[in-house]
Parts: structure tokens; C-alpha cells; sequence
């Protein structure tokens, strides 16, 4: 099948196989709250199985298999899709050709919605907008991931980037069923898909499964330039600063970076230590110092998204904290440029990733994220692989990761609420 | 060790009890990388009055959690770093009855082991380490404060309890911090933190007899008595007040109801009421019940919804709950779902099909080992074993589960807690 790209893990160390199919495209300010409202309105009802009751039903039957709409960002692209979870045979006793089973009802859910006259049923629309809607909405009520959201928002005003993964709440109200009708249609053709398995069955069987349920499946011109802008620079000489007042007890500081030339040509086990070593660890500067030296905060730690090249901080403190933590995040930063790093944290940050890396091979979604990473970075090695190189990284590799790092954006969720500590 | 196969479903559990009265357990994954380790003690935010050497201490809310922050100190410096630097993954938590210390790693499983024995069973604590910790504790209380899935919880909680310690928060108040010393944390730990009144649980490609050798030589040789526990008087089965609620900066009104099931038991028999009552709530209110369907299906209920029976501190407990635009509406058509299920019982083919997927809901869970690791020690404390479960769901029937619904889900006992947008009170 034209741009379908299956990735086949076969192990018989978990009790479960998963199956997920992702379907590829573009983040942007217009599509993105109908993308990422197609899978659920999938869900809603096939033509053989025509509501949530006949779909839970065969699911239950299938021993409490899953099967879930899954809307990802990574980057600029946004991965559309569901992935599916079910009972390895062998704990089964009547469980021959459940991957079958699965991959068929995947298949149906994607390929074969209910509709009337051609159109998604405009009931199941209206009923999920609705829901999706309430998500867009509820972003709000965690300050942490709500900062992140707004931090990114404002600090990529021109970029695809700053689009969130369920779009905006002006793009999902004006959602109609027959638009999108029209949208999944073009999607399911130029969508180019990652789809993976990690489970018992051999990747022979596997292949032959999925391309039996997805034999249906509409290929048009497809969609080859997707891609992230990675942007070296960062949008103003001085870093742009943000505030919203709201009646919280806690503030959130969140820190944007753009990663700078380490992204011309990137060393991805490199940055990553050199994030272990900021502030991706209990033994990271940003713990050791905002949290254990300072006791400021609970959590301050910083996080990578090595497809768009940038960084982010966020960190929970009084609002009368503010300055202190943000010098005091800046001098950590300043260290790890200036190699002021000690043997033990670099052999720190280097043991804890490579110790996530191998725990991530023992977690089929952990594998699953991993790989539709790799494939989209067109990247071919594997998590123990990856272990390998973080092992051979040295504080001359970190310092270069860290050169052209550079603050774009800080915004800071103020809270007015009563502040007095007794 | 003593040898358990459950080999339908491919498990084998070692279990053992050393000298000083430390439950051992051990569930070997062979072929995984990762192994994962906890150190549980059966001490809660909820253990709050006990006995020590013949009188009655009560403590204030917040040590148990306090305690669970300054273990980590040594005098070789903080255990969470050591660990750390030898690239494990080390955390810990505090929840109303238990304390838990756990890691996983990829290499150098038995060095870690010890350091996670050591730094958990010696005390460590000094007046400036115990103060320096009052200001991060205090930001991660203040984090949870505007958190408005605690505080709809934390609210319904004081609805249903007259005076059990549940109706605090587990991490307890900035203010009930405030006169934390480091004598109680030496009080408490020698209470609770003694070996007999622990577990500690491995999963993982490991030796289960090198595990507990390990233990042995780390510990204590001597047993000692179990702490004696106070929660105050009995609660009733009916709530203290049946509502509750309260504005915050929320999206969408966020509601949670409650019942008492009544004093929690222990032994096989409380597990065999444990999974009854988990079987009948995903009958009645799991994801795909004819109840959270229907709701589902007319916009009162989304993906946030939930619903479990828990227990802590003597005490059993139904919670449901999630946004709805509508809360009491949903609340109402949950309850008559109740009420109908209690008259007809439930369908059988319903039953069946949940009882399915409930086999396979649990098999999948096994494959989380911080859960099952957990869920170890949880029923090495309540006195059964988590993994005879899945024999004893085989003989849990669909009348089992009605009568279950008709005893406990009475929507003259269940209390409602809101948490609801703050721009609805301008309009």
C-alpha cells in the first residue's frame, strides 16, 4: 500500500499486543480540531456494529480488548489514528486469531463509519464536538500542562507549532458533519501512516493481517512534504515575556528555548544528556539547585521536543519567587554551557537515560511512542541502540548541545489567590 | 521462599517472612530488562493516632508524607540522588494507608536493592534538613490546592466522614506542617517503619532467594509488635452532609459522589467483597455499561469519567464522578441505574461479557510492575494474595453482583461534591 509504513516488533515477554495505525499530516490552524475529531466519531458506530453499545459489546467479548482514537503532536505533524491492545493467545483459551479479530475491527472503525447518504451520521458529530470542545476547554483546569500550552502558543506566533493538538475552540465550533465528511476523506487518501505492532504473532502474519483490514483503504496523491520548520533563531534579539493573572494559589514559570545550531546537524544523544543534566533528573542542576538548595519548588525540570528543536521549563512557585527562580534557572542553564558540570552529573544523566531506554523496551506504548518518533526523524535505531550512543557522551558533546541555546519566550501564570503561607 | 505457580496465567509468586516479621514477595519476569523494587510500610496519611511504649501520641496531619520527603536523607546524602546516580529510577509515595519506596533499573539490581533498604529502615533527620523541607512541601500542597480533581475528592471526603482522619488531605496543611520536628519523624518511623509492620516486593528477571538473603542481612533480625491504630469512633453508613460545593478555574462543572460500604475487612474473604465489588461497578458504571453509554451518548458524561471502591483506613468507599455540564442530571440517571439493577439484577449476558473483559483487564495490569508490585504489598496488608484473584473471579456470579448493587448503592446515602466554574456565578 502506497506510504503505509508497518514497524513489527515480535516478542512473547508481554501478555498484551498492541496495534496502532497513524495517519499523517500537517498541523495547522485549520484542520487541526477536525483531525482530531475524525477518529472519534469513528468510533461512534461502524456499519456492522452501529453504536458505542455493539462496539463495547465485541470488545468485552474480546476479553476487554481496547481500541481508542489516539490524537498525537509531534512537531509540526499531527498523527491521527487508534491504536488497539488485546490478550496475547497464548493466556487464551479460545483465543485463536484475535490479532485477526483486531486488526479487522481497526480496520472497520477507520474505513467503515456509519453514515447516512454518504455523510458521517451528524448526531455522532454534534455529540463529540461537544466533547471535544469540553477538552479544548478543560486545558485549563491543569495550570502545569495549561502553562505549557500557552507558553508555546505565545512563543511560536508564526509557526504551525504553536497550533495545539485538538486545535483551537473557534476551528472545533464551526465543525458542520458534511465538511467534515469531506475532511476525513482527504485525509484517509493523502495521509501517509505509520503503523505499528509489538506482540507474539510473527511479522508475516501480521502484515497479512493489516493489509486485509485496510485492502478498503483509499489511496489518493499523498501528502510527501510533511515536515517540522526548525527554526534556529529566536524570534526577538531579547527574550519576550508573558504574564496572565488568575486566581490560583500557585504560580507556574515557563521557560521557552530555541536549541540553535545544535540543530543543523543533531546529536540526539547529546542533547538529550544535556537535558538529563539541566533539568530532566532528580540529580539535574534545576533539581538539585531551585528545589534542594533553594526549596522554591516542588517541581522544576525541563523537557526537550528534539523534532521542533526547542526546550521547555516549567516550574511551580510563589509569585513573590518569580525573579529568584528565573535567575537562578538561568545561572543552571549558564553552567551547563560553561561545562561547569561534574563527572558524577554527567555520569548521572548518562545512566538514567540509558536506563530509560531500556525500560522503555519492556513497555510495548513506550516502544510504540518511541519508534513513530524515530520513523518520523527518519531516524533507524532502536532504544537499546540509542542506550549505546548516550554511554559514549562526554561534557565537550554537552557543551556543544548546549551552545546555541537560546531563551525565546517566558510566561508566567500569575496567582492572585491568597498567598500567605500561616 | 515458598513457591506459587498460576500458571494459567504464566505468574509464579515466592513468598516469605523473615525473622523480623518482613513480608518478601517475589513475581520473576523472565527476558525483561527492568526490575522494579518497593519497600512498602503500612502507614498512611490517615495513621495519625497510635501508641508508642504505652501511650496514646497523636500526630498532626502531613507526617506520614513529611516522613516519606526526609527519609530519603543519609548521611551520605540524599538516597533519591544516590540511586539516581547509579541510573535507577527511584521514586516514592504517601496515600491515606501505605508509604511506599520503590525504583527500577536496568543493571546493578542488587546495589540498589540495599541502598533502598538501608536508607529506608535507618533514620536520618536533622533539625535544618526537616526545615529546609517545609518550603518544598509547602509548594507541593499549594500545587495540589489548585488542583480541582483533589478538591472535589478532599470535599466529598468530608461529606461522607464525621471524624475519620480520611477527611484530610494526605500531605496535610501548610499550616498543620508548620510544627513538624524531627522527634516526631523519629517517633513515627520506629512505630511504622519496623520490618514486621512492612513489605517488600520485587518484580523483575531477579533470584527470588538472593532477594531475600539481601533483606535478611539488611535488616533487623528482631520482630517486634504492630503499632496499634486509631481512626476514631465507627462511622455510620450514611453521610455526615449530602452536599457540597465550591467555585474554582475550571472549564466545565466537576462532580463526585459517594457511599460508605461500612467498616473494610480483612482476609480472603474482604478480597473475594473486593473484586465483587470491582466487578459490579464496571457492570454498572464502567466504560461500557449501559449507564455511562447512555450518558455518554446524551453529552452528560465524557472520557473523565470514573468510578472505584476503595479502602483505607477501616474504612470501604464507592466514588463516581467527572464533568458533566449537567452534574446532578447525571448523578440522578446513575443512581436510577442503581435502583433498577437492584430491582431486576443485572443482565446476565452483560455479566458475562464484563467478567470477560474484566480477565482481560486484569491480565493486562500485570504487566504494569509498579502496579502489581503495589498491589502486592496492599494485600500482603489486608491478608490476602492479589494473584488468587483471578481464581476467585471464576466463581463470582451475576447474583453476586446484583446483590452487591442492592446492599451498597443507595441513593438515599450517597453524598454529591461540585467544584463548578467560577464565570457561572457572574452571569
Amino acid at each position: 500500500m502506497p506510504g503505509a509504513y508497518l514497524t513489527c516488533l515480535q516478542t512473547d515477554k508481554f501478555k498484551t499486543g498492541l496495534l496502532s495505525v497513524n495517519l499523517l499530516t500537517r498541523l495547522s490552524r485549520e484542520t487541526a480540531a477536525q483531525n482530531a475529531l475524525i477518529p472519534s466519531v469513528l468510533r461512534r458506530g461502524t456499519v456492522k456494529s452501529p453504536d458505542m453499545d455493539a462496539l463495547a459489546a465485541r470488545l468485552d467479548s474480546l476479553y476487554g480488548a481496547r481500541l481508542e482514537p489516539t490524537v498525537r503532536k509531534r512537531g509540526e505533524i499531527q498523527c491521527v489514528g487508534f491504536w488497539a491492545d488485546f490478550i496475547d493467545e497464548a493466556y487464551l483459551p479460545d483465543g485463536q486469531g484475535l490479532l485477526e479479530d483486531m486488526a479487522a475491527l481497526l480496520g472497520e472503525v477507520l474505513l467503515e463509519p456509519r453514515t447516512r447518504g454518504g455523510l458521517l451520521l451528524s448526531r455522532y458529530v454534534d455529540s463529540e464536538k461537544e466533547k471535544l470542545l469540553e477538552d479544548i476547554r478543560a486545558r485549563i483546569n491543569d495550570k502545569i500542562s495549561y502553562s505549557r500550552y500557552r507558553l508555546t502558543e505565545l512563543m511560536c506566533p508564526a509557526e504551525d507549532y504553536a497550533v495545539d493538538v485538538l486545535g483551537t475552540e473557534e476551528e472545533a465550533e464551526a465543525i458542520g458533519y458534511v465538511a467534515l465528511t469531506r475532511r476525513y476523506h482527504e485525509l484517509l487518501s493523502s495521509s501517509p501512516m505509520e503503523i505499528f505492532y509489538c506482540g507474539g504473532a510473527d511479522p508475516a502474519r501480521v502484515e497479512r493481517a493489516v493489509r486485509d483490514a485496510l485492502a478498503a483503504m483509499p489511496r489518493g496523491e499523498l501528502d510527501r512534504d510533511l515536515g517540522t520548520d526548525i527554526r534556529m533563531n529566536t524570534v526577538e534579539a531579547q527574550p519576550r515575556y508573558f504574564s496572565d493573572d488568575m486566581d490560583v494559589a500557585q504560580g507556574k514559570l515557563a521557560i521557552g528555548y530555541r536549541l540553535g545550531e545544535a540543530m543543523e546537524d543533531p546529536d540526539m544523544a547529546a542533547l538529550r544528556v544535556m537535558n538529563a543534566v539541566f533539568g530532566g533528573s532528580v540529580s539535574s542542576k534545576l533539581f538539585m539547585n531551585v528545589r534542594e538548595k533553594l526549596s522554591l519548588c516542588y517541581f522544576a525540570s525541563s523537557a526537550l521536543d528534539l523534532m521542533k528543536g526547542v526546550m521547555a521549563v516549567i516550574s511551580g512557585i510563589e509569585v513573590k519567587d518569580h525573579d529568584q527562580a528565573l535567575a537562578e534557572i538561568d545561572r543552571q542553564l549558564q553552567a551547563v554551557k560553561d561545562g561547569d558540570i561534574s563527572d558524577e552529573e554527567m555520569a548521572a544523566a548518562r545512566l538514567g537515560l540509558v536506563n530509560d531506554l531500556l525500560s522503555a523496551a519492556d513497555s510495548a506504548g513506550a516502544l510504540e511512542s518511541f519508534w513513530l518518533e524515530q520513523n518520523l526523524l527518519g531516524l533507524e535505531y532502536g532504544p537499546e541502540e540509542l542506550a549505546a550512543l548516550v554511554e559514549d557522551v562526554t561534557r565537550e558533546d554537552v557543551v556543544r548541545a548546549a551552545a546555541g541555546i537560546a531563551c525565546d519566550a517566558v510566561y508566567f501564570l500569575r496567582g492572585t489567590g491568597e498567598d500567605e503561607d500561616a | 521462599m515458598h513457591k506459587i505457580d498460576y500458571a494459567a496465567i504464566g505468574e509464579t509468586l515466592y513468598e516469605g517472612k523473615l525473622s523480623n516479621g518482613l513480608s518478601v514477595f517475589v513475581v520473576p519476569k523472565p527476558g525483561y530488562r527492568k526490575s522494579f523494587a518497593c519497600f512498602v510500610t503500612n502507614y498512611g496519611g490517615a495513621d495519625r493516632r497510635f501508641t508508642l511504649d504505652g501511650r496514646q501520641v497523636d500526630t498532626p496531619a502531613g507526617v506520614a508524607h513529611y516522613l516519606e520527603h526526609k527519609t530519603f536523607d543519609t548521611p551520605e546524602g540524599n538516597a533519591l540522588m544516590l540511586l539516581d546516580a547509579a541510573g535507577a529510577n527511584a521514586n516514592a509515595f504517601t496515600s491515606e494507608s501505605m508509604t511506599a519506596y520503590h525504583f527500577s533499573c536496568t543493571q546493578g539490581f542488587d546495589d540498589d536493592l540495599r541502598t533502598l533498604l538501608n536508607f529506608v529502615s535507618v533514620p536520618y533527620y536533622t533539625q535544618q534538613s526537616v526545615d529546609k523541607e517545609r518550603g518544598i512541601i509547602a509548594q507541593e500542597l499549594r500545587m495540589y490546592e489548585d488542583d480541582p480533581d483533589n478538591a472535589v475528592y478532599m470535599a466529598l471526603m468530608r461529606l461522607l466522614f464525621a471524624t475519620n482522619p480520611l477527611r484530610d488531605d494526605v500531605g496535610g496543611t501548610v499550616e498543620s506542617i508548620q510544627d513538624i520536628t524531627p522527634q516526631v519523624l523519629y517517633d513515627c518511623h520506629k512505630v511504622f517503619y519496623h520490618p514486621s509492620n512492612m513489605a517488600l516486593c520485587v518484580v523483575g528477571d531477579v533470584d527470588p532467594e538472593a532477594v531475600e538473603r539481601t533483606a535478611a542481612e539488611m535488616l533487623t533480625p528482631d520482630a517486634a509488635p504492630l503499632p496499634g491504630r486509631d481512626y476514631g469512633p465507627e462511622e455510620g453508613l450514611d453521610p455526615v452532609e449530602k452536599r457540597a460545593e465550591r467555585r474554582m478555574e475550571v472549564s466545565a462543572p466537576l462532580f463526585m459522589a459517594g457511599l460508605k460500604l461500612g467498616p473494610d475487612r480483612h482476609g480472603p474473604q474482604a478480597h473475594r467483597q473486593r473484586l465483587t465489588a470491582g466487578l459490579a461497578l464496571k457492570c454498572l458504571y464502567g466504560r461500557s455499561s449501559p449507564a455511562y453509554l447512555d450518558l455518554y451518548g446524551r453529552g452528560l458524561l465524557n472520557g473523565t469519567f470514573g468510578c472505584s471502591a476503595d479502602y483505607a483506613a477501616g474504612e470501604g468507599f464507592v466514588v463516581f464522578g467527572g464533568e458533566s455540564k449537567d452534574p446532578e442530571a447525571a448523578v440522578d440517571a446513575l443512581l436510577a441505574a442503581a435502583e433498577k439493577v437492584a430491582a431486576d439484577g443485572f443482565d446476565r449476558a452483560l455479566f458475562d461479557r464484563q467478567k470477560k473483559a474484566s480477565y482481560g483487564g486484569s491480565l493486562r495490569a500485570l504487566g504494569d510492575f509498579r502496579n502489581l508490585g503495589v498491589s502486592l504489598a496492599e494485600s500482603c496488608f489486608a491478608g490476602y494474595r492479589t494473584l488468587d484473584g483471578f481464581e476467585i473471579m471464576r466463581s463470582i456470579t451475576c447474583e453476586d453482583a446484583s446483590a452487591w448493587v442492592r446492599e451498597h448503592i443507595r441513593p438515599e446515602r450517597t453524598a454529591l461534591s461540585l467544584v463548578l466554574p467560577r464565570q457561572a456565578q457572574e452571569e
